[in-house]
């Protein structure tokens, strides 16, 4: 009898190998594996400002950007939207971290062109990293007229450059935070007291508040060097994302649409209520096979 | 007296010979389990206007030939599209790879007696499991060929899924861009797993 339960007690183990065991535990290890962070904004801009998002290798981003005059200009103006400046812009994705852009606006027929590149990438996961860092180099070119075709006008005058390193963080689904710490030169200003170059902290905030449509805000006070009787450029607004178009509808006391321009040239009052109305439309094109 | 003495001894041996031959079966670790981290996954959405394919070359699977146990584990940021915006889009908006990193498949082959491991050939099988995409789990059935190549298992099925049944939704606006029946193409070849 007691030989009969041992022989019994031996084939136990076997009984209970013949449940379902948990193979994947035996094979698993890559459960933290390094892994970029992606979409801290949907979009290459916050608002006026580089987000810290890069819109990928051989990608295409067509971008039309408007912005109208003051909605406390009235019903006459019809809230602002009789006199829109535009800006039209190409962005391409050489790498996965280096994305150059060309752009030109219709406020002072001004051409922009930037080089935007990220040394350093968020990552969860082995081995994470807590930030981005992107910089960020830029130069305006203004096409207008000269003012006085008498005086000796140099074409180096109608340069402006920028220059800022981004430092953003994806800090959960829902909130990202950049700081932009941004330089701008101009070669020519209009007054001889006035600085040639400028200093401001961009500050760009987004807050998804469902999968396709986020709050965001753009703010770059004006540290040092700042242009006569201008004023912090703020916008704020909505993204709006479908499929491959990013919409961002915004409010705004800047009309400018290059660095240079809405860091020295924005006149109007946020606080004041001399907002304007405007928006950003992206499109996005795959132009070569990632793999 | 002789006699009585001796059956006793017999009947000890046998018991003893009988022990070891059971604790042999226990203690053998034959080539009974099989895995791969390469495995391959790809799925096709055939929309009205846009015909969307994605493949996974990262895929784990891992097969007990002895009880027919099959488990597959799929790190869903591993799909690679054409389209850098498609897998955000993919990540953030569909399958919410934040939220529920990895897809499972824990199942048996219902059939594994009839599947010689030791034969090359291919053998068709019938699995039958517990899936889970997006954090929803379902009971599935399916079908499957187990083709055995110089006693390697190499595990292939097509899986057709309603995206709807776990939970991931598909807008208005993209109805005919993504279509709710998705086909699921399951390709792992296997090397012996060293337990």
């Amino acid at each position: 009898m007691r030989k009969l339960i041992v022989c019994l007690a031996l084939f136990i183990p076997v009984a209970l190998l013949a449940q379902e065991e948990d193979l994947l535990k035996q094979v698993e290890d890559s459960a933290n594996q390094k892994r970029y962070v992606t979409a801290a904004f949907k979009s290459s801009r916050v608002i006026n400002g580089h987000s810290m998002e890069f819109i990928g290798k051989g990608v295409l981003d067509v971008r039309i950007l408007h912005r109208f005059g003051p909605v406390n200009s009235g019903i006459k103006e019809f809230f602002g939207l009789d006199h829109a400046s535009m800006r039209m812009g190409l962005d391409y994705g050489l790498t996965e971290n280096l994305t150059v852009g060309i752009g030109r606006t219709s406020v002072n027929k001004e051409f922009d062109a930037f080089v935007k590149f990220r040394p350093l990438r968020q990552s969860a996961g082995e081995g994470s990293w807590p930030f981005s860092l992107v910089w960020v180099s830029g130069i305006t070119l203004n096409t207008m007229d000269w003012v006085d075709e008498e005086r000796k006008n140099y074409f180096s005058s109608r340069l402006g450059f920028y220059h800022e390193l981004i430092i953003g963080r994806k800090f959960s689904d829902k909130f990202s935070l950049q700081l932009a710490p941004t330089f701008v030169h101009r070669n020519m200003v209009p007054g001889a007291d006035d600085d040639n170059d400028t200093y401001a902290l961009g500050i760009g905030g987004r807050l998804k508040l469902s999968k396709r449509i986020a709050f965001v805000v753009d703010y770059h006070p004006i540290l040092a060097g700042r242009a006569p009787n201008t004023k912090d450029p703020l916008s704020v607004g909505f993204d709006i994302e479908t499929g491959g178009h990013v919409f961002q509808l915004h409010f705004s006391n800047s009309a400018g649409m290059n660095e240079k321009e809405f860091i020295t040239n924005t006149t109007d009052d946020f606080w004041k209520g001399d907002i304007r109305f405007g928006f950003n439309l992206s499109r996005v094109f795959t132009l070569s096979r990632r793999r | 007296m002789r006699y009585r003495i001796k059956a006793k001894d017999m009947q000890q041996r046998n018991f003893v010979v009988t022990v070891i031959l059971v604790l042999s079966v226990t203690f053998v670790s034959a080539q009974d389990k099989f895995f791969t981290k390469n495995g391959r996954i790809s799925f096709v959405s055939k929309g009205n206007i846009e015909t969307i394919t994605a493949n996974h070359k990262s895929v784990t699977c891992v097969l007990d030939s002895k009880t027919g146990v099959i488990q597959f584990s799929v790190l869903m940021r591993g799909f690679e599209f054409r389209k850098a915006l498609m897998q955000e889009h993919f990540n953030e908006n569909y399958v919410e790879s934040d939220k529920y990193p990895r897809s499972e498949f824990r199942g048996q082959i219902v059939n594994n007696s009839a599947v010689d491991y030791s034969k090359d050939g291919v053998y068709e099988v019938k699995v039958k499991g517990k899936l889970t995409i997006h954090g929803v789990t379902r009971e599935i059935e399916n079908d499957g060929k187990i083709t055995i190549k110089g006693g390697k298992p190499h595990a292939a099925s097509t899986l057709v899924i309603s995206l709807s049944d776990y939970k991931i939704n598909i807008p208005g606006i993209h109805r005919d861009n993504i279509n709710n029946t998705v086909t699921i193409t399951i390709d792992c070849p296997m090397e012996p797993l060293k337990s």
